[in-house]
């Protein structure tokens, strides 16, 4: 299997569906001569030509609403934004258009298409470039919300996205472009919806998305050096969450950790703790516990950063908690 | 409340009716330029397309009275000769987009009474299945796109529509009704430069009715010259009397031939009026704005100056005003009668469409 980053896998991806259907087309700011602002679509127009690889104004609101209008009459927009900060200025038309039409319209008017771009923090670009999204996207019926945090995910999550007649919310992790991976070549489709066990362990269950299954991914290899197993229950999509794969782990370790990168309050982890207690009640013998950025802004100083983020020794003391064993 | 609107559409002009003229297709003299290349059959046609939205319209301030249309329900009277001219103007296989102010439009359109009445009433058989009410129409039959409630956030999407059109080589063109407050909100500009810079077929048309709810123009907007907006995007624009059915239909016919032929965009201002409050929750005047005001702008309904105008030229008869004004209240009354007897939508609906389980 080929090993690419997952800058690669999402321009794969993005190359194999232009090619599928033509339909489908990319718009955002600098995503065709200048190849992308993280270049994501590096390669794209010199293949697919101006038509298809749109350039835009910076103007969010207006090119989200251009894809919904698209979408409307039967194209199949991707919509990328230079980051998920930049698409608060779009949420107009992501929240109270994209996901609202089909419903509005009694079911006449689907919306084929994809909003995505980097979301959460990246290395000291502080607090208004430096925020995780999902659990504001994912409150929203209507939309699905796509979070991978592996080169093949983001690879098979974006071709179902794409394929997807639904609105889609994709976040990809700006630290993760860089991240390899094996990735399967040609039709890799991962469906919208289902998590994966990334790691089997029978001590605690990790439950986790996107840029912070890294994270639990490097906790379980360093408690395993402690003899501590634990479950990597990846969700890969936010909405919907599969709760199945939330209540099997916790039924077999009844113990869980829910780490997250966005903040504490109405975290997507709210959300899973409040799955765990209905399906996992019985089976617990600890409190959940949860790890996420800490309830600040986020700051530029170097170890301040370093302070807010959620982490592997946050986690680690998380885990160990739950297991009682500090 | 009173339901029917203060004004008699079929008050007899002062002057005497001149004699029957059958113009270009019978033996009289030429009709009237200003009635710009209509034919008699196409006039009354128009005189019946307004008529129905306006007593439409009455009976939707009655059923708003009585409970039976419930929410944010805006009435459009006062401002039909822009619907109706439009509409008229436009191919089936183009595309309409709107406000909440839609009702007129999407009769207009073609869009059956009776589906719409149905969605008022929140009613299964509604054009929306009940699930959009009085602001968010939807046809796709007719390519009516909505029936939007967020001001504004329907202008990007009607350039989107342009988008989609030119990149299928196509050549239709999407209309876009906007209210004249709208053109201070950020999507609107977004919107309009986009739509000159990339040449996309959008008809922008800005319904001048001098009010957002309660705000004249003049407490809102630091350049009410509508059309400077148009050339500081680099785009065609001209301001009509939309008052005047055939003022609407000859300026439509410029941009829609620009849309078609050069792919270029057009902004419209139609300077027109609305009779009634903002929405069902407003009173009609003495507000914002005083009845000496509303009462002067109702010397200009579009529907008496449609009828006087045929009146004059000999071609309508009282009794033929009559007639079709009878025909017009019948069908608002069958809308009436089919939504009132129409099942709400069973509850299994809640939960369709908010997804759909089909993928390409
Ligand atoms: C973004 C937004 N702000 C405020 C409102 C509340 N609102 C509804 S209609 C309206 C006035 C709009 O006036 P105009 O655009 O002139 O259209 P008209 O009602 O005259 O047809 C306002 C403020 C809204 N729906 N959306
Ligand atoms: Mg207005």
């Amino acid at each position: 299997m080929a090993v690419l980053t997952y800058r690669d896998a999402l321009t794969q991806a993005l190359r194999e569906e232009l090619q599928r259907d033509d339909r489908v087309f990319l718009m955002g700011e600098e995503v065709a001569q200048y190849n992308g602002a993280y270049k994501v679509s590096k390669g794209l127009l010199d293949e697919f030509g101006p038509m298809r690889i749109v350039d835009t104004p910076i103007t969010e609101l207006g090119f989200a609403g251009v894809g919904v209008g698209a979408a409307m009459v039967g194209l199949r927009p991707i919509v990328e934004f230079m980051t998920w900060n930049f698409a608060l200025l779009a949420l107009d038309e992501v929240v109270n258009a994209a996901a609202k039409i089909l419903y509005m319209s009694g079911g006449q008017y689907k919306m084929p298409m994809v909003f995505r771009g980097p979301n959460g923090a990246a290395l000291q670009l502080s607090a208004q470039h430096s925020q995780a999204w999902e659990s504001w996207l994912a409150h929203i019926p209507g939309l699905k919300v796509c979070t991978p945090g592996t080169p093949a995910d983001a690879k098979g999550l974006l071709k179902s996205a794409i394929r997807d007649d639904n609105p889609v919310v994709f976040l990809e992790g700006e630290m993760l472009y860089n991240v390899k991976g094996e990735v399967p070549e040609g039709e890799h489709i991962v469906p919208i919806g289902v998590a994966e066990l990334k790691r089997e362990g029978d001590h605690c269950s990790v439950i986790t998305h996107g840029k912070m299954v890294l994270v639990a991914m490097k906790v379980a290899d360093d408690l395993a050096k402690e003899g501590i197993n634990i479950d990597v229950v990846d969700l890969r999509t936010v909405r919907p969450i599969d709760v199945d794969a939330i209540s099997r782990s916790v039924q077999k370790t009844n113990r869980a950790v829910v780490l997250e990168e966005g903040w504490e309050i109405c975290g997507m982890g709210s959300q899973v703790v409040d799955f765990i207690q209905r399906e996992c009640f019985d089976d617990l013998d600890a409190p959940v516990l949860r790890v996420h950025q800490e309830d600040v802004p986020m700051p530029y100083a170097k170890n301040l950063e370093r302070a807010a983020k959620p982490d592997a020794g946050k986690t680690i003391a998380a885990i160990k908690k739950v297991m009682y064993l500090d | 409340m009173s339901t029917e609107t203060k004004r008699p559409v079929t008050q007899k002009p002062k002057d005497k009716p001149a004699a029957r003229n059958n113009g270009a297709d019978g033996t009289g003299k030429e009709p009237p330029k200003e009635f710009a290349g209509t034919t008699p059959e196409l006039r009354r046609e128009l005189l019946h397309s307004m008529l129905l939205q306006r007593r439409f319209e009455e009976r939707c301030a009655e059923a708003y009275a009585l409970g039976k249309i419930g929410g944010f329900c805006h009435l459009y009277i006062g401002q039909e000769a822009i619907s109706t001219g439009v509409m008229s103007m436009i191919r089936p296989d183009d595309y309409v987009i709107t406000a909440y102010r839609d009702h007129g439009q999407a009769l207009a359109r073609g869009i059956s009474p009776r589906a719409i009445m149905a969605e008022l009433f929140g009613r299964d058989a509604g054009v929306s299945g009940g699930k959009g009410g009085s602001m968010h129409l939807f046809d796709s039959q007719t390519n009516f796109l909505g029936g939007h409630g967020i001001v504004g956030s329907h202008v990007p999407i009607a350039a989107g529509v342009g988008f989609a059109i030119k990149y299928r080589r196509g050549n239709q063109v999407c209309v876009c009704f906007i209210g004249e407050a709208a053109v201070n909100i950020g999507a609107f500009h977004e919107a309009l430069n986009m739509a000159s810079l990339w040449d996309l077929p959008v008809i922008f048309i800005i319904e001048n009715n001098r009010y957002g709810m309660g705000t004249a123009i003049s407490r809102s907007t630091a350049n009410e010259d509508v059309l400077v907006r148009a050339k500081g995007y680099r785009m065609e624009g001209e301001t009509v009397d939309g008052q005047d059915v055939f003022a609407v239909r000859e300026c439509m016919t410029r941009a829609i031939e620009r849309a078609r032929k050069e792919k270029r965009p057009t902004l419209i201002e139609m300077k027109t009026y609305r009779f009634m409050g903002h929405s069902m929750s407003d009173a009609v005047s003495g507000t914002y704005r005083t009845k000496d005001e509303l009462e002067e702008n109702m010397k200009r309904d579009p529907i008496l100056l449609l009828h006087n105008k045929m009146y004059e030229a000999g071609e309508l008869t009282e009794g033929e005003m009559h007639k079709i004004d009878d025909e017009a209240k019948a069908i608002a009354q069958d809308a009436w009668d089919f939504a009132d007897a129409s099942p709400e939508p069973p509850l299994e609906k809640l939960y369709t469409d908010v997804y759909t389980d089909t993928s390409s």
